[in-house]
């Protein structure tokens, strides 16, 4: 346990109450006083307060500026890097030869440089795969701001109110802010379908911006139990998860990451790992896909449950990758893989739980439909 | 009152014992979502599994604190799971058992010892 790696509001978690788990080799707060259910529906009533800075945060820049910077990073993912506007942020992944993720991540330019943000668990990785393969290009890991997430139908008027400016900025902006806690970087974004906001803060100021923000009646602090029911019922994937490195984008149903450009016929086709893979599929389709499942009754299928076409006999033909009780819609929810033709919605499998299997519908995602301010 | 190592709470009513788990046990599975009873009229024995808890957490199993036969369950608790977290002692039991063997009750745990052993 010595090892664990803490963030800079490893202290205020503790006076919050918090129950700390290990999560990525850091000591992180999988729920507060108020419990995964009440942290859950608050979040979607009102506003809440998470600690995600021990995601990795990471500029990259180059002599060139952003045009070398955007070619370099386009050979490392699908997405269009090059077409992003100063100020504006995206979604993308890193692929290897097979086509399947390596990561997945947040882009922003912000002017002549790219701002990325990684999932902690591979950080170290992705931060050496830039900097080995992204040629004349400086990697430059911000390894002194912490980075909280402020999410729900509240977080405009909470952050508003601290910060001007932030009200002006529509779902998927960046931009940086003055505050009284020094410069903010700021993403309207989020991972919980909500409105809200990622925000990046100095070290030494982030304990007091964050005593702010809950100093606010609107806002809770939220622990990774919450976190991971919130990004569940909106239908986001997490990595390791649901995506991994055997999965490829098709499959995981994230095409709609991989802009016109860069598949066939487009201006820059292909050009990143697995494109030989993934570029035939996004056509002709993949053998199997993500899909949501909507179990009947009250029990959770849970990660790793195995999936039947039938109620008895067979192989499997699926598993579940993330499966839990979903607060705000009051039903369990999952996501996993089935082959195509077992894909659509309406189609009914069937999960193995405690030796019995147990009806689930496909359903479309999400399970909660967003509430993101374009 | 009689207590588990496995945080279950026993009560003797008459010639039944009251089964459910511990408000300790309540908090530590947090928010429960889930449970599944047994059939009445099941013989169980003692560490069978006989209840299936899920908590926003994880599942749980609960076992059968003495060998004997299941008579009631708390029905109320397939609708509102929740119960078990806002009153693990009261509303919250979880099902009735007819004992073969009374004596199987006698090395449990009494409310001073277990506090001791959840510390």
């Amino acid at each position: 346990m010595s090892d664990l790696k803490t963030t800079v509001l490893n202290a205020l978690h503790r006076e919050l109450g918090a129950k700390m788990v290990p999560f990525a080799g850091y000591d992180m707060p999988v729920q507060y006083p108020l419990g995964v259910m009440k942290e859950h529906l608050h979040c979607r009533a009102r506003a809440g307060l998470f600690d995600v800075s021990h995601m990795g945060q990471v500029i990259v820049r180059a002599p060139g500026g952003y045009a070398e910077v955007a070619t370099a990073m386009e050979a490392l993912v699908p997405v269009d890097v090059a077409g992003l506007h100063d100020g504006r942020q995206r979604y993308a992944m890193f692929t290897n030869d097979a086509g399947g993720i390596e990561d997945d991540l947040m882009l922003a330019r912000r002017g002549e440089e790219l701002f990325v943000v990684v999932n902690a668990g591979c950080k170290d990785a992705d931060i050496q795969r830039m900097t080995e393969q992204m040629p004349g290009c400086e990697v430059l890991p911000v390894t002194d701001r912490a980075l909280v997430a402020l999410q729900g139908p509240e977080a405009e008027a909470v952050l508003e109110a601290i910060v001007p400016g932030a009200a002006a900025m529509r779902f998927m902006d960046i931009a940086i802010l003055p505050s009284d806690w020094g410069d903010l970087w700021l993403s309207r974004s989020g991972y919980t379908g909500e409105d809200g906001y990622e925000i990046s803060v100095e070290d030494g100021r982030a304990e007091e911006f964050a005593r702010a923000l809950l100093d606010q009646d609107a806002v809770e602090p939220i622990g990774l139990g919450a976190r991971d029911s919130l990004r569940l019922e909106a239908g986001l994937c997490l990595y390791g998860h649901d995506i991994d490195a055997k999965t490829n984008p098709v499959e995981a149903n994230l095409g709609w990451a991989i802009q016109k450009v860069r598949r066939s016929g487009g201006k820059r086709e292909g050009g990143f790992p697995g494109a030989d893979v993934i570029l035939p599929q996004l056509v002709s389709g993949a053998d199997r896909r993500r899909v949501g499942l909507s179990p009947e009754g009250r029990a959770p299928m849970r990660e790793g449950t195995a999936l039947f076409a039938d109620e008895t006999g067979g192989e499997a033909i699926g598993t579940v990758t993330s499966g839990a009780f979903g607060p705000s819609i009051e039903a369990p929810m999952s996501m996993g893989y089935v082959p195509v033709d077992l894909a659509s919605p309406g189609t009914t499998v069937y999960g193995e739980v405690r030796g019995k299997r147990m009806a689930a519908t496909i359903v479309a995602l999400p399970f909660k439909p967003a509430n993101f301010k374009r | 009152m009689k207590y588990t190592e496995e945080h279950e709470w026993l009560r003797v009513e008459d010639d039944v014992i009251v089964v459910g788990i511990t408000e300790h046990a309540a908090e530590q599975l947090g928010d429960i979502v889930f449970i599944e009873l047994p059939d009445v009229g099941k013989e169980v024995v003692k560490d069978d599994d006989v209840v299936v808890i899920e908590s926003v957490k994880a599942a749980s199993d609960i076992l059968a604190p003495i060998d004997g036969e299941i008579v009631e369950v708390n029905e109320a608790l397939t609708d509102a799971p929740s119960t078990v977290n806002d009153d693990a002692i009261g509303k919250g039991w979880m099902f009735k058992m007819k004992a073969d063997d009374m004596s199987q009750l006698d090395d449990m745990m009494d409310e001073a010892a277990y506090k001791k052993f959840i510390g």
